[in-house]
């Protein structure tokens, strides 16, 4: 699997550029009429995340509705993470006839790319009511630093 | 058989009147099966608590509400491909259901209700003589 520089595979054809344009004119008028809205553009692979990151720390956020921890397998390197699982549904006994089946089952298998290198060893990871969020501490060198100026 | 998940975009619900608050609501992708017994109605609802979730039923209508915790906005978003918000979906049930009966639990963020079919509407055998 290809590990992609995580802004590339957005901006290459045309009509995703034309989906771009959609989405800065959306933002736009939101702005306007006052409402502050980030661009959500996906990556077309289950399952979509989030990544935030404050001075210290890179946040990524997933949502996978009846994943637990056990079906998780996540793999962090210096900077990327691997999130792998499984998703079990199956037919729930005997006698069973669906009228709507919506909800998708299945294995998945995403790489992240992160906008700075991480501590792989102190990664935390938790799943809570369907959502798994990981926080990953930024390395050493990348922390913003504050430099003291001294007045004489 | 190996299958894989593949992403689908959360659908987000237009508004029907105004809403009191500015955030998305979005439907859940349900999954609804019967036995002879109750017909069952699984929903993906990440991010809702038990305490979130508003089940309603009057003249066979069926009605869920899911509530997510309002996010704290301090982090700097570098990426973002989902946006969260609250659910809300409606059904008509054809079915007669046990109003007194019907159970709903909410795990991993999956909900799952139970509605038990009435006495009367549980399907019989019917053998045709022969004349």
């Amino acid at each position: 699997m290809a590990i992609l520089r995580w802004r590339d595979p957005f901006e290459t054809t045309a009509f995703t550029e034309l989906n771009r344009l959609q989405e800065e004119m959306n933002m736009l008028f939101d702005r306007f009429f006052g409402e502050q809205r980030t661009p959500v553009r996906n990556a077309g692979v289950f399952p979509a995340v989030n990544v935030a990151q404050d001075a210290d720390n890179v946040y990524i956020t997933a949502e996978l509705p009846g994943i637990s921890g056990k079906d998780l397998d996540i793999t962090v390197e210096e900077e990327s993470v691997l999130i792998k699982g499984e998703r079990r549904g199956g037919p729930e006994g005997e006698d069973v006839s669906y009228h709507r089946r919506e909800r998708g089952e299945g294995k998945f298998s995403r790489t992240v790319a992160l906008p700075t290198r991480v501590v792989a060893e102190s990664t935390t990871a938790e799943t809570r009511d369907g959502i798994l969020k990981l926080t990953l501490p930024k390395a050493e060198e990348v922390k913003p630093k504050k430099i003291e100026i001294k007045v004489d | 058989m190996e299958t894989n998940l593949e992403l689908r975009g959360k659908k987000e619900m237009e508004a029907k009147g105004e809403l009191t608050q500015r955030r998305p609501v979005f439907i859940p992708a349900v999954d609804i099966f019967e036995n002879n017994e109750a017909l069952v109605l699984i929903a993906d609802m990440p991010g809702v608590t038990n305490e979130g979730v508003e089940i309603h039923l009057e003249d066979g209508e069926l009605t869920l509400r899911g509530r997510v915790a309002e996010e704290q906005q301090s982090l700097n978003p570098v990426y973002t491909e989902y946006r969260s918000g609250d659910y809300y979906r409606s059904f008509t049930l054809s079915n007669v259901i046990d109003q007194q009966k019907i159970e709903a639990s909410m795990k991993n963020g999956i909900l799952k209700i139970i509605l038990p079919k009435a006495e009367a509407a549980k399907p019989r055998h019917i053998t045709v003589k022969a004349g």
